[in-house]
């Protein structure tokens, strides 16, 4: 029973909408969500902000964010993201995106909007393997790696070299944010929330594009407990993919 | 009013600013280039939102996120470039986002040619990307009719929320000609109930295909089929020249009727009772009037550049009830009036049982 002098000290961001996640135990892509929504909060954003859906598990993310969503095909988001924000500049217009869709079948639309300087926020997931057809293997899955489509391990000989988007993106003028971040404890929980942020806050200031990279689990499919999957980004993601921030632009200095 | 002359590609260009067009995505094609061009230099002066895409597949993903927001919107490509939107055009008919596009035809398959063709006439009537949609899709003859086709496509657009398709082979984008270029539309911007502009004051909205319920996506699916239906009973365009007392009909799209229409007219010099029957909407296809069509005259012939695309929907409406006699031409070869004329006088031998 409530006490009166009870206080509340932890609840449902208002971006956040209450219920239950598709997504599997031990999967960081709901704190991710959790973390976009504080941020929405906090920035006052959650009436003008427009998010684009990905193809992929969290194809369903709209479900969770309360803010007007379009979800677009596979790869597409940047493409349709810059749609919504070319004819909406003053609205907030960022996107949602796994490795497969970014780094695989969406490279050119992403590169492209990073070339252009789009004022767009994209919220890349990395969790080095395709998660809602089962388990292949993603643009990301680092070298050596077993999935269901290199399964006797990725050999980089015959399936070639993980992608590093965020090195690969930072070298665009366009670019103004580029950071790759973590969720696999809580400090670097609290770090990727401040990026997540910064990401919005350079939208904010019509600075150019921004992207966070947050590296993400996906116990199911690495076949691991959900612990041990936070150890797996820690011990074998992070050597390939080091946190930090890649780009900062000139403009944003003062944000960071 | 007084005509100015213009060519087709700009002539399509500017009636689409005069209809009040917001945003424009593309990508450079020939021979559809001169559009794009047209459009950089209005729109980026005017600080209206204009992209030229890394490519057509990103460019049709730019249209579809603009008209998720409600404002209108269109992009222009030819042949190749519109096989690469049909996965975007796909979402957009499963999303119900009003879209319009132009596609200046081109020699296919492959990369074909870029002389004039109309050879997109299956992959436009019938859908083109996976899945139960029609676009509706309309085909000019003049760069009169093109220019009026663009000026009212967007209404069309809205009102199906759907996708409006102008196909004009490369002869109407490349010629110019004198035309009447309709006045410039002021546009009142007002809340339909589903564009995304941020969830202020209102629950938040979503534009998306998907319908994982098998159920859901059934009945979304009879929706789109009873809008086709709709569409059919409402937006069927043709004209009809000579064919009142006409013995036998040449049924042409395009710049193909054009060449009809002269043959016709010299058939009739020599006592053929000759008329033509032009679709101008390709779907929804003037399939009732081509049946009442059928049981008047002795024979068709259907001409395209191509090897027979709307031949198979001309078929479906005349059934067995008189013969069809097809000429086509491809590879950019556009029939003239004196190639189309030795047809028509063919169709008659045909009626005396010499064919």
């Amino acid at each position: 029973m409530l006490n009166e002098h009870m206080q509340t000290v932890f609840d449902y961001p208002d971006a956040l909408t209450p219920g239950v996640t598709h997504y599997c135990p031990g999967c960081t892509h709901g704190i991710i969500h959790r973390l976009i929504a504080e941020t929405i909060d906090e920035l006052g954003i959650r009436e003008k902000t427009i998010g684009v859906a990905p193809v992929g598990c969290s194809v369903f993310i709209y479900n969770y964010l309360d803010t007007d969503f379009a979800e677009a095909a596979h790869g597409r988001a940047p493409a349709m993201a810059t749609g919504i924000k070319r004819t909406l500049p003053d609205r907030i217009v960022f996107t949602y995106q796994g490795d497969g869709d970014l780094a695989a079948i969406g490279t050119a639309e992403i590169i492209h909007a990073a070339a252009r300087g789009e004022n767009l926020t994209v919220i890349f997931a990395n969790n080095a393997i395709y998660g809602m057809t089962g388990g292949q293997m993603a643009p990301t899955t680092l070298p050596g790696m077993r999935t269901t489509s290199s399964p006797s391990g990725r050999d980089v000989e015959v399936q070639g070299w993980p992608l590093k988007m965020s090195e690969l993106l930072a070298q665009m003028p366009g670019a103004s944010y580029i950071a790759r971040r973590s969720v696999h404890d809580p400090g670097n929980i609290n770090k990727t929330k401040k990026a997540i942020k910064t990401a919005f806050q350079v939208q904010l200031h019509q600075a150019g594009f921004a992207m966070v990279e947050v590296l993400s689990s996906c116990p199911t499919n690495w076949n691991v407990s959900p612990k041990d999957a936070l150890t797996f980004i820690k011990e074998q993601m992070l050597p390939y993919y080091p946190l930090g921030d890649y780009k900062i632009g000139d403009a944003i200095k003062t944000l960071v | 009013m007084t005509k100015e002359l213009w060519k087709g590609n700009e002539a399509l260009a500017e009636a689409a600013l005069r209809a009040g067009l917001e945003a424009y995505f593309g990508y450079p094609i020939t021979p559809q280039t001169e559009l794009l061009e047209y459009l950089a230099k209005k729109m980026l002066a005017t600080g209206r939102a204009f992209v030229q895409a890394e490519s057509e597949v990103a460019a049709i993903n730019m249209v579809y996120g603009a008209a998720s927001t409600g404002a209108r919107v269109m992009s222009s490509s030819s042949s190749p470039g519109m096989s690469l939107m049909q996965e975007g055009l796909s979402y957009i008919a499963g999303s119900q986002v009003p879209v319009v596009l132009v596609d200046i035809m081109r020699g296919g398959p492959g990369l074909g040619n870029i002389a004039p063709s109309q050879s997109d006439y299956f992959q436009l009537t019938k859908g083109g990307g996976h899945g139960d949609y029609r676009p509706i899709v309309l085909a000019p003859a003049s760069v009169q009719e093109a220019a009026d086709l663009m000026y009212g496509a967007f209404d069309l657009a809205d009102k199906y929320r759907y996708i409006v398709i102008i196909a004009a082979d490369g002869n109407i984008g490349q010629m110019m000609e004198p035309i009447e270029m309709p006045p410039q539309r002021r546009l009142e911007k007002k809340d339909r109930g589903w564009e995304l502009t941020g969830a202020a004051g209102r629950p938040h909205r979503l534009i998306s295909s998907i319908y994982l319920q098998s159920e859901a996506l059934h009945q979304f699916n009879m929706h789109l089929q009873a809008k086709h239906r709709q569409i059919e009973q409402n937006e069927v365009r043709y004209e009809e020249y000579l064919l009142d007392d006409a013995e036998y009909a040449v049924v042409a799209f395009g710049s193909a009727a054009r060449a009809a229409h002269s043959a016709v007219r010299w058939a009739r010099a020599k006592n053929i009772r000759a008329g033509l029957f032009r679709p101008i909407s390709l779907y929804p296809f003037p399939h009732a009037q081509l049946t009442a069509l059928a049981q008047r005259v002795r024979a068709l012939l259907v001409v395209e550049m191509n090897t027979g695309q709307m031949l198979e929907d001309v078929r479906l409406a005349v059934a067995e009830r008189v013969p069809i006699q097809f000429y086509g031409v491809t590879g950019g070869l556009v029939p003239f009036a004196d190639d189309v004329l030795p047809e028509i006088e063919k169709l008659t031998r045909l009626d005396n049982g010499a064919s």
